[in-house]
């Protein structure tokens, strides 16, 4: 196979991997809560897909592929493991889950939601929330992730590990709260996210490459969100607020040292997203007049369906 | 690591609820109020037994009582109070059996201590 082709093949099993990955880390990890073994078991399928897909092709069916690799994994690493106390409970779990499904990727029961939400809870440190979704959503390492936020690798490192832990340890649910619950639930949620879109979003020239990512897979989020919880208008309103603000991305520097005035900044004639509203608070995501206003556009975008196939 | 009893697929996971609170607030409390206190305490008791995710729960004699023991150097020093002088004290326990944090979470909100104190809510680490 050409160089160019096999970089083609790889750049395809990566965006398959980056598609799949969330979807299959909350599947395997859901019941047992233990994000970091199901994390093992998938990096070692993934790894095998990078090693096979650019020689032997892309599989008709990706998500399949990769869990019935995983799968795999996990059963020996449980064997590797059985004679160690309890530590074999987990695995075996991610086996039982995995003998009882069928593979078919329609099958596999979307758990993402249920993922973000233990990821978000009340339970978890504030700071650590969006680095912990952009982790087990999206698949960014530590490095990614710690040069995103500004924080070293080795420290952002373990916090995520620490994260992990409590979720696994105090039995963080993942579970979609209820009614009575998922007002103030979903508010980290989209904290979190909005936190990740701001970081992206202090790179206004979209120079630094991985910024300018974090805008984008913010967005991405974002739209999972809005896509999964329908019943949501906060969380329509934070994907039309960073659509809207992404669009006018390139009129905040309209040239070399010139700074767009005020009213290019998202419209609104005050706070940049991101930026303290002069209460030291992040702005909520439904504040702005303008932010409404495209609401609606973005609604109608969701119910064309366009967006829904690219999920 | 915790270890979790794998029931019908399904994990169950044991909490213990800490009391903290100001002992000494309770003991100047009218003994109307106290005795209502005591009540709410027996209700929510009741509530976790009827639930059937009690799994005990007591009350501790106040910190006044307490004797602390440690061993250095081969030798046994036996010291009057409790580990640690703090505003709030622990004053009781439940330990409870429910399926995840959320649960433990929400039985603690309950519990008058929440009201009058703090509710720290630990995992149990089953050995």
């Amino acid at each position: 196979m050409s160089r160019e082709g096999d970089g083609e093949a790889r750049q395809t099993a990566e965006a398959a991997a980056r598609r799949s990955y969330g979807k299959l880390v909350a599947f395997l990890a859901h019941r047992t809560r233990d994000v970091a073994a199901a994390e093992d078991a998938l990096s070692e399928a993934f790894a095998a897909a990078l090693a096979d897909w650019p020689a032997g092709g892309i599989p008709t069916n990706p998500e399949a592929w990769l869990i019935t690799v995983a799968r795999r994994k996990a059963t020996d690493a449980e064997r590797r493991q059985r004679r160690g106390r309890d530590a074999g409970d987990h695995l075996l779990l991610i086996a039982d889950e995995l003998a009882e499904s069928t593979f078919d990727p329609a099958q596999i029961p979307d758990h993402r939601l249920a993922m973000i939400f233990a990821c978000a809870h009340p339970a978890i440190d504030a700071g650590i929330r969006a680095p912990l979704i952009l982790q087990t959503v999206l698949g960014f390492d530590a490095a990614a992730i710690g040069s995103a936020f500004l924080v070293a690798p080795a420290t952002m490192g373990q916090r995520l590990v620490r994260a992990k832990a409590k979720i696994r340890e105090a039995g963080v649910p993942f579970r979609v709260p209820e009614r009575e619950q998922m007002r103030e639930r979903i508010d980290a949620v989209l904290e979190a996210i909005y936190a990740t879109f701001a970081e992206g979003w202090s790179d206004p020239a979209g120079t630094e490459a991985r910024r300018r990512n974090l805008a984008d897979e913010a967005i991405w989020l974002g739209r999972l969100v809005a896509t999964l919880l329908t019943d949501q208008p906060e969380a329509l309103g934070l994907l039309a607020l960073m659509l809207f603000a992404e669009a006018r991305r390139a009129a905040r520097r309209p040239g070399p040292g010139v700074v767009g005035c005020a009213a290019d900044r998202g419209g609104r004639g005050g706070a940049a997203p991101g930026e303290p509203d002069g209460r030291g608070r992040p702005l909520p995501a439904g504040g702005g007049g303008a932010v409404r206003a495209c609401g609606s556009a973005a609604y109608r975008l969701l119910r064309l369906g366009g967006d829904r196939a690219a999920l | 690591m915790p270890r979790r009893h794998v029931d019908d697929g399904d994990t169950a996971m044991k909490y213990m609820l800490l009391i903290y609170a100001n002992e000494g607030a309770f003991q100047t409390l009218p003994k109307a109020e106290a005795e209502r206190g005591i009540a709410a305490y027996r209700a929510y008791t009741e509530a976790l037994t009827q639930a059937g995710v009690r799994v005990a729960s007591d009350r501790l004699q106040p910190v006044a009582s307490a004797t602390t023991v440690r061993m250095a150097d081969g030798k046994t020093n036996v010291l009057n109070g409790p580990y640690a002088e703090t505003r709030e004290q622990l004053g009781g326990f439940y330990m409870i059996d429910v399926p995840d944090l959320d649960a433990a979470l929400s039985w603690a909100a309950r519990c008058p201590g929440a009201s009058h104190g703090t509710v720290e809510v630990r995992p149990i680490w089953e050995m």
